[in-house]
């Protein structure tokens, strides 16, 4: 227990970094996601095939490879960025595959009569996603995109792999020093999991709200 | 106002619409009836281009229905639609609901729309229910709401595909009233209908529809006392016997 204590510095630096990458992915993801999303749904075969391609991708690609291929791929062909944005930008990119296929479902869920009413009044399709269907599809997914937002999470801890000194690393490096495993990695397992803890509590609040708001 | 000129329309092999051929003057109110199945929602839902037809025209005042984009979107704008499910924005108050197409389509401003909507709900009768969710209201509430949501775009045509069939019976009337006091205001309407009691009172015109083509059409005084076809009289016996 004392060798947390010890380096309570440290770990605090790498939570701080994880949880910059959290937030900051999040953000990107869910932006991303809900342009693909709305790509998925479009009148617009191309526009369908886009988005679909790009969930099949990045779905189908292990995070830690793009990570890889960024970080030490992208400077080859002369594309360089700091290491913890690209980190960002490519947790983005990933998860917001799966925040498309979440919203996706969110949209199924909607009846066609709500899209149909609000086309049948001259809204264009993007007004009547923005203002009658994503709106109700939302309230359906919060507990779906609370799952991605954890997933995300821990997800970012792959970005030790490729030098981020975020949560992983710090405690990787303070058991170089300490050579002490078992109370490191459990402590900053719970660190991990306090966070996720949180962002359950959050959303399950956020559900009931929107449900109790009809 | 509506011109229909040999539409058809498939259904994957399925052919639901054989040639129809149809014109709605300005004022008139078209009711359509006949059997399930006979192709009279599909009919009304080609005129907005919620279906697309598979071949032949549609003008509606002089101009054909564009393909989809925004030229289709400011046609709709026109064309006020009323569905059998209602389909009011759940997540929206009445009120919304009749002031959101005004505001992002027409661009009023929301001090103007919300009088117009406030207007729209009294003459529909349901002003004190505007601040409610749509499901808090009854079915005859939530589809008189509905038809003043479309009106507050001040269509030139209303659509009305069987607005009254999901309804329970003691709620008919009120719906059926609102849309008896939009005729006699000389609103262009095409309504498609199993209440025989409405065509009769309302209709100019009536259009009787099987297996995808009209097989009949007059005026509802000789329609329902001479139908001229086979088809029209097997039809009426059964859904005027009960």
């Amino acid at each position: 227990m004392s060798v947390l204590l010890d380096h309570l510095p440290e770990f605090w630096e790498g939570l701080v970094v994880t949880l910059q990458l959290t937030a900051a992915s999040f953000a990107g993801a869910a932006v991303l996601g809900l342009v693909v999303t709305s790509m998925r749904v479009s009148p617009v075969a191309v526009l369908r095939g886009i988005g679909t391609a790009y969930v099949e991708t990045f779905q189908n690609l292990p995070l830690l490879v793009l990570l890889v291929l960024a970080v030490f791929g992208l400077p080859e062909i002369g594309i360089k960025a700091d290491l913890l944005v690209t980190a960002v930008v490519v947790i983005a990119v990933y998860e917001a595959a799966y925040i498309a296929e979440a919203l996706r479902s969110g949209v199924n869920a909607v009846s066609a009569g709500q899209g149909e009413a609000a086309r049948a009044l001259g809204l264009t399709f993007g007004q009547s996603l923005r203002h009658v269907v994503l709106p109700q599809a939302l309230r359906t997914v919060i507990q779906p995109l609370g799952n991605v937002f954890i997933a995300l999470t821990m997800n970012t801890s792959l970005a030790a792999a490729v030098g981020v000194v975020d949560l992983t690393a710090a405690a990787n490096r303070v058991n170089l020093i300490e050579a002490q495993p078992i109370p490191i990695f459990v402590g900053a397992g719970l660190a991990y999991a306090l966070v996720a803890a949180c962002v359950g509590l959050v959303t399950g609040r956020l559900e009931r709200r929107l449900v109790t708001a009809g | 106002m509506i011109q229909i000129q040999a539409l058809n329309k498939w259904f994957g092999d399925h052919h639901v619409l054989h040639d129809v051929d149809l014109e709605v003057a300005q004022g008139e109110v078209l009711v359509v009836i006949g059997p399930s199945g006979s192709g009279k929602s599909t009919l009304c839902r080609c005129l907005n281009r919620l279906e697309s037809a598979s071949s032949g025209t549609i003008r509606i005042d002089g101009v054909p229905v564009p393909e989809e984009g925004r030229e289709l979107a400011r046609l709709r704008a026109d064309v006020g639609m009323v569905f059998q499910s209602f389909n009011l924005f759940q997540h929206k108050t009445v009120l919304e609901n009749v002031v959101l197409a005004p505001m992002k389509v027409r661009g009023v401003g929301r001090a103007e729309a919300e009088r117009t909507a406030r207007e729209l709900l009294e003459r529909v009768g349901i002003a004190e229910q505007a601040g409610k969710l749509p499901a808090r209201l009854s079915g005859g509430q939530q589809q008189r709401a509905a038809i003043a949501r479309a009106l507050a775009m001040r269509p030139k045509v209303m659509l009305f595909d069987e607005p009254t069939s999901a309804l329970d019976p003691e709620m008919v009337g009120e719906v059926l009233d609102v849309m008896a006091g939009l005729a006699a205001d000389g609103m262009t309407m095409v309504v498609v209908t199993h209440e025989m009691g409405f065509a009769r009172r309302a209709a100019d015109r009536v259009v009787f529809m099987d297996g995808g083509r009209i097989v009949e059409t007059g005026r509802p005084d000789t329609f329902f006392e001479a139908p001229r076809t086979d088809r029209a009289r097997d039809f009426l016996a059964k859904v005027l016997t009960h």
